[in-house]
């Protein structure tokens, strides 16, 4: 059977960008393929794993730092979690809306199982509102306005084996909306050896990132900007939530990249730039990758322009010198801050371009000339 | 008929079918609610037999909804207001509120009277949608769903389906319900009078929170300005021509869910053009009620619905707060 390409809204918008990434993808044994997943409509509803009951039939959602209280009948701000007579439930478990096999760098993961791909899902839905979204035509809608596919965790974990992916990504929208479903999806990949990463904007309670850690590999965090100003105006969520999960996932061992996207005049100021950095070194460490990437008009955002690749160099000449390890540009492929540079010696130890692996010089996750150990997920 | 001509029409002609529904000429200068010295005026027609038991009297919602015309408009017969408000030929949608169920929702039988009444100044039945967000909302309120055929349309947006642009009206972006962006020519709205738990009350400016796509998105900061930013959505500004309250049983707290032991008959419905003025109107009746059974005001359970002088001011203009220039005639 032929494999299935199925496109996302976000890859058909993406144009070139996602046609680049789907040509690196490596070839799959079209034999090895399962049937496609069947498509379905309609609600689905398993019981939500964090909330608490109140009076009159309302529940208060435990799962984000909203804590929607939510009426019966009533869904929460993410529009993928309903109360129906005092029971809280997910609308989402096992219903993606798409699923692609992705280069692990598309994440972006530049220090996680480098070269390889990720089988990648996401369902709706999201618990703030991103005036920049590149996606909000899934992330921006409740279950019942995209047709969604029955995939249940075993199917994602044995779709991804298939598929020669060693790790499920969950992606695209945001993955804190769909806890319980990538919690079961990490534990069926688990079972098949199939690890799983998250990509995400960290805006969740300590209780369910504590549970995702335990299934967890790997961890990529959107940190949208270093003002509460701007998670209020932009975002509509709070900075000081989501760096609390930073530092919670560094203190439980996860594997954890973050990317900031630059967008002109909103957030892209030296200063701020600086103080950020400070605060990574300061509370995660020198060794967590940053990637300042590039910002397009998206969304309701249309009024700015891309971001200057050069502000993005100056961005990561601020990093270096704040003491971060491993600095990137992103979205500008070709770019020398796109390689991996050993921290020590400079030399260049993971040479990229976009989504692709030039040459990758690493020894046993070691610098070959200088044999400083590099941090990160190599094998 | 020129070969070209001909050409055009067969090719452009199915396209233009199945893109609206659309009369060529929707009403001009429709009329307004308003006093001679530019009052919003707002209708509050009671009848405290408009109840047979648990159901209402057809006829009676019918008689009262013709007082309440009448009062609104100023007008000798209520033939005249409807026939000042609607054309033959348009079409026309009819957004009730249906989500919580057969007992607070807007009433069939407000429905089927207005329903009659378009029909009398000339809207053919099939060009009347009664929608709402959901199709089970509008089944479980008792409503018959009807995609298809001569009579009138009942269907949730999750049939119509959303028109694919983003409106972006202050803080809200949405998509909206092909109801009002590509079938119709009018929109009436017909709410209910209800508390709700978040943005204080729900009445005629937040029932069209059912009409765009992601509504839980704009519940933050007790809806304000999120609620007065939706109705600037122009399909939603330009096409209400009416608004009618479904006040025959009212909710004074609990809300958005059915709470019967805050709910009352206050055995009426409420009448305008102006959504700010009639939503004024209708907090005000809420607030009375909390007060009348020892509940705290709705600013003392923080959550005023402020949203409603924010659609009055500068920057969205959608009708009157100032109670000095609302005019409410009772009957």
């Amino acid at each position: 059977m032929k494999p299935k390409m199925d496109w996302s809204r976000r890859e058909f918008l993406g144009g070139s960008c996602a046609m680049c990434a789907l040509a690196a993808m490596p070839a799959v044994p079209s034999s090895l393929w399962l049937s496609p997943p069947r498509r379905v409509k309609g609600l689905h509803l398993v019981e939500a794993r964090h909330y608490e009951k109140l009076q009159n039939r309302k529940i208060r959602c435990k799962l984000c730092p909203r804590e929607c209280v939510i009426d019966d009948q009533e869904r929460g701000y993410c529009g993928v979690r309903e109360n129906r007579g005092g029971t809280y439930y997910t609308l989402v478990h096992s219903r993606p809306v798409t699923y692609h096999v992705d280069p692990i760098e598309k994440k972006p993961l530049f220090h996680f199982l480098p070269g390889t791909v990720a089988f990648s899902i996401a369902t709706v839905g999201c618990n703030v509102e991103c005036k920049f979204c590149q996606n909000w035509q899934i992330s921006q809608v409740r279950p019942e306005q995209v047709e969604a596919f029955d995939m249940p965790p075993d199917m994602v974990a044995e779709y991804a084996k298939q598929s020669g992916s060693p790790t499920i990504a969950y992606t695209y929208t945001e993955p804190v909306i769909f806890q319980e479903y990538v919690y079961d999806c990490a534990v069926a990949g688990k079972k098949k050896g199939v690890r799983s990463v998250m990509i995400s904007n960290g805006f969740i309670q300590k209780d369910p990132m504590d549970e995702l850690c335990t299934v967890l590999d790997a961890v990529k965090i959107d940190l949208k900007a270093f003002t509460e100003r701007f998670y209020k105006e932009l975002v509509a969520g709070e900075l000081k939530p989501v760096l609390d999960t930073l530092k919670l996932l560094v203190k439980r061992g996860m594997w954890t990249e973050i990317v900031y996207l630059m967008i002109p005049t909103k957030n892209d100021s030296k200063s701020e730039i600086r103080e950020m950095c400070k605060w990574i070194v300061g509370e995660l460490g020198p060794d967590v990758p940053v990637h300042f990437t590039r910002f397009y008009p998206q969304y309701r955002l249309r009024n700015l322009p891309p971001t200057p690749v050069s502000t993005l160099r100056a961005a990561r000449e601020i990093a270096l010198e704040e003491g971060i390890h491993f600095a990137y540009v992103g979205n500008v492929p070709g770019d020398p801050g796109e390689n991996t540079y050993c921290p020590n010696c400079h030399t260049v130890l993971i040479r990229r371009v976009g989504f692709e692996i030039l040459e990758n010089n690493l020894v046993n996750g070691r610098c070959p000339k200088c044999h400083t150990e590099i941090p990160g997920v190599w094998s | 008929m020129e070969r070209r001509e001909f050409l055009k029409i067969v090719t452009t002609g199915p396209f233009l079918i199945g893109l609206t529904a659309k009369s060529a000429s929707p009403k001009q200068n429709p009329l307004k609610s308003v006093t001679r010295d530019g009052k919003s005026r707002v209708a509050v027609a009671r009848d405290p037999d408009v109840w047979r038991g648990k159901r209402l009297n057809e006829k009676r919602v019918g008689e009262l909804l013709d007082k309440a015309m009448v009062a609104a408009f100023g007008v000798a017969r209520p033939e005249e207001a409807w026939e000042g408000l609607f054309s033959r030929g348009e079409t026309v949608g009819i957004k009730v509120n249906c989500l919580a169920g057969r007992h607070m929702s807007t009433s069939q039988e407000l429905v089927w009277a207005i329903v009659e009444r378009l029909k009398k100044v000339g809207v053919s039945a099939r060009r009347i949608i009664v929608w709402d967000r959901l199709n089970k909302d509008l089944e479980k309120a008792g409503y018959k769903l009807r995609f298809y055929g001569p009579g009138v349309r009942v269907y949730g947006n999750d049939h119509a389906g959303y028109y694919p642009r983003l409106f972006v009206a202050g803080e809200v972006g949405s998509l909206v319900s092909n109801v009002a962006v590509k079938e119709c020519d009018a929109l009436i709205d017909v709410p209910i009078l209800k508390d709700h738990g978040i943005v204080g009350v729900t009445i005629a400016l937040k029932n069209y929170f059912g009409a765009i796509h992601n509504p839980n998105k704009y519940h933050n900061d007790i809806g304000d300005p999120y609620v007065a930013d939706a109705n600037l959505i122009p399909p939603l500004r330009n096409k209400t021509r009416l608004i009618i309250c479904d006040a025959f049983l009212a909710q004074c707290d609990g809300g958005p869910p059915f709470m019967p032991q805050w709910a009352w008959k206050y055995n009426g419905l409420l009448v305008s053009t102006d959504p700010v003025a009639l939503d004024t109107v209708g907090w005000k009746i809420i607030e009375d009620r909390r007060k009348e059974v020892g509940l705290p005001s709705l600013k003392e359970a923080g959550r005023e619905p402020t949203y409603i002088a924010t659609a009055a001011d500068a920057a969205h203009r959608l009708g009157q707060h100032d109670w000095s220039r609302i005019e409410t005639v009772e009957i």
